[in-house]
């Protein structure tokens, strides 16, 4: 089994008409990912890629095409808005991989989501990938291997390492999330770890962290009450230096909090392996399976 | 984005927030003038620079007199101020402001910020002002009083009374604190904000409250839509090598080691710096050459790599996602030529068409060497320098 994404999954891909947008989409088409249509205002009626409906809203799509799933596309000024729209809509999962948010927008964002159903992963993430059943994202699909280790990542190509080790001890993945590198984000560490927990095809957990805020501890508290499988964990940034914006928005150490050597101490200390080297992360996962 | 003291003032004066009077100086010569034009028995000679800590390190000087502040002024302007926040090199003044002074009677703190933890915005008061709030938040967090603000509401009087009830505020200071508290906020959001921080926020014995000091950061994902703010960069408060690389749209942090890296994505750019240390080395910096990188992002990235003259070799640690291997490699080669590089390159890469990546630098006839992997990659460039 998985979680998030699956054959079940139907797809539409907000900002479907542009380069980006479009060159995701056949890419998830052609993994299996079954995409009911796009949304790009102004442009619908048209078709994009081999005959997906385009439409106005995403109102329009959701009703005519039945989605519950959509990926965004968007620049960032309008990402907010997107994702919004996509809620608005009752879109059960709207995963966000545009970087580069306005952080006051994702507080309105965070506040509305709140009171609804819909689940946002991202942003400024890779997406998630249910590895032979179907992708919503930006990730190389043909490193991945169907498996059941569960994956959850601040970062993109961090990720990409861990399964690229992984699959080449011959090790499958049951779902990998990259749940984003921003300081505000929909699914957290420990949303994605109460899935994987439930999820029957999940054996073990990889998690990986990085400076800034206090997810990683956040995370590790959670585990240590309510996850039974076992955690392999790694936190990226243990050189980085204080007060620095580490390329993701939301890897900074602020006044002294939020460190690397910190989370893996908490980490540590609630029962996860956690790994100091990340050459090591899929040896360590094979040892826990 | 980080602004300078005067700069935030000049921002929070636009949204009503009481600042004491100031003139920015950026020759000695014009203090005098700038403290007779303010007419306070006493002025504060500030120096301007990105990094608290500015009193302890000599750079905020009380002056009885116009004559006083010019001295002082001279004697600030030019320094090299070293704080706890500059590092050891410190930071070369080149504008003081010259404020008023106050009759101060208690010095307060108030600070937002943005909580991740909840996903809002928190202020944050205490009776602790002129100390670090990291300090105060160690020692006694007691003492520090905290409001989470729901967004659709934002700041209202009665919340702007509580934090103010909480400072033990009364009278014409109580009165005065509302307003200052909810224009604050209100600066901190339409101004997209990432850090508001008044310390001290000062009442005086004439009833006044003011922001004594002000620091301020902007939100660098909003500022597309702030053209105003936009002109608050300061680009000698930043590395020239950071300015140089920012142009290219490379994220790129300089350090202290010899090893360079060029890695694509942050997270994997972070554990390759942890790698390099982890394997007995030092790294020269953080390179994220992002999932977009083309062949003159990959020239541009390496000539950066080279300007920092600690580098004694590069490692380049490559997980292809959207970024080809192959894309990768002729930059690679083709940077390598026209810059004459002589370090030793190592190459690690993986993913999207790695076999045509390793065939183009093979093909090339270059004296590259091939890292089996993250670890194999960081042993062999921390050896290459030994």
């Amino acid at each position: 089994m998985s979680i998030l994404v699956d054959e079940k999954t139907r797809l539409i891909v907000q900002g479907i008409t542009g380069r980006e947008g479009q060159f995701h989409t056949e890419q998830c088409m052609k993994y299996g990912t079954t995409v009911v249509g796009g949304v790009t205002p102004n442009k619908g009626g048209q078709t994009v890629l081999d005959n997906v409906p385009v439409f106005n809203t995403v109102q329009e799509a959701a009703t005519k095409t039945k989605a519950n799933a959509t990926m965004i596309f968007v620049p960032p000024a309008f990402a907010a808005d997107a994702i919004l729209e996509a809620a608005d809509a009752g879109i059960a999962l709207i995963i966000c991989i545009a970087e580069g948010i306005p952080t006051s927008d994702m507080i309105e964002v965070d506040k509305y989501l709140k009171g609804t159903d819909c689940r946002l992963v991202g942003p400024n993430c890779p997406g998630v990938i249910s590895p032979g059943k179907a992708k919503i994202g930006i990730m190389p699909a043909h490193i991945h291997k169907k498996g059941n280790v569960g994956i959850i990542s601040r970062s993109g190509t961090l990720t990409y390492e861990a399964v690229g080790q992984l699959t080449a001890l011959g090790i499958g993945q049951s779902t990998c999330v990259g749940i984003g590198g921003d300081p505000i984000i929909g699914t957290s560490f420990i949303d994605a770890l109460g899935l994987f927990q439930k999820d029957r095809g999940t054996k073990a957990i990889c998690m990986i962290g990085e400076i800034g805020g206090s997810a990683e501890d956040e995370a590790a508290y959670f585990i240590k009450k309510n996850v039974t499988k076992p955690v392999v964990g790694f936190i990226a940034g243990q050189t980085a230096p204080p007060g620095r914006r580490m390329g993701h928005a939301g890897a900074i150490i602020s006044g002294g909090q939020g460190t690397a050597e910190e989370k893996m101490k908490t980490m540590k200390k609630c029962g996860i392996k956690v790994v100091k080297s990340p050459a090591d992360l899929g040896k360590t996962i094979e040892k826990v399976l | 984005m980080k602004i300078h003291e005067y700069q935030a003032k000049e921002i929070l004066a636009k949204y009503n927030v009481a600042v004491p009077n100031g003139i920015l100086v950026n020759d000695a010569s014009e203090a005098q003038a700038a403290a007779r034009k303010l007419g306070t028995s006493v002025v504060v000679v500030k120096a301007q620079i990105h990094a608290g800590g500015r009193g302890k390190g000599g750079g905020v000087k009380l002056a009885k007199s116009p004559e006083e502040a010019e001295k002082y002024a001279s004697d600030i302007l030019g320094m090299t101020l070293v704080t706890h926040q500059t590092g050891p090199e410190g930071r070369l003044v080149k504008k003081v402001l010259v404020e008023e002074g106050m009759p101060i009677e208690r010095e307060l703190y108030l600070g937002i910020v943005v909580d991740r933890q909840t996903s809002r915005v928190l202020i944050m008061a205490s009776e602790e002002g002129g100390m670090e709030i990291e300090e105060v938040a160690e020692k006694t967090p007691e003492k520090i009083f905290k409001e989470v603000i729901d967004p659709v509401i934002g700041v209202k009087p009665y919340l702007a009374r509580k934090i103010a009830f909480a400072l033990n505020l009364e009278g014409d200071h109580l009165k005065k604190m509302v307003p200052f508290i909810i224009n604050l906020y209100n600066c901190f959001v339409k101004e997209d904000l990432d850090m508001l921080e008044i310390n001290p926020l000062v009442t005086t014995s004439d009833g006044r409250v003011l922001a004594l000091d002000a620091k301020v950061n902007i939100d660098d994902n909003a500022m597309y839509r702030h053209k105003d703010t936009q002109e608050y960069r300061d680009l000698d408060e930043e590395d020239p090598l950071e300015v140089e690389a920012s142009k290219f749209h490379l994220n790129y942090i300089k350090l202290d080691g010899n090893i360079a890296c060029m890695v694509n994505g942050a997270g994997l750019a972070m554990a390759t710096m942890d790698i390099i240390k982890h394997s007995g080395g030092e790294p020269a910096n953080f390179l994220d050459v992002g999932g977009g990188a083309n062949e003159e992002m990959i020239e541009n990235g390496f000539r950066i790599l080279l300007s920092d003259p600690n580098v004694k070799a590069i490692f380049i640690n490559i997980f292809g996602g959207i970024l080809r291997c192959d894309i990768l490699a002729r930059g690679v080669v083709a940077a390598a030529k026209n810059l004459a590089v002589k370090v030793p390159i190592v190459v690690r890469m993986e993913g999207t068409n790695m076999e045509e990546g390793h065939a183009i630098l093979k093909e090339s006839g270059m004296n590259f060497v091939i890292g089996n992997g993250m670890k194999d990659g960081a042993r062999k460039v921390v050896k290459a320098i030994q």
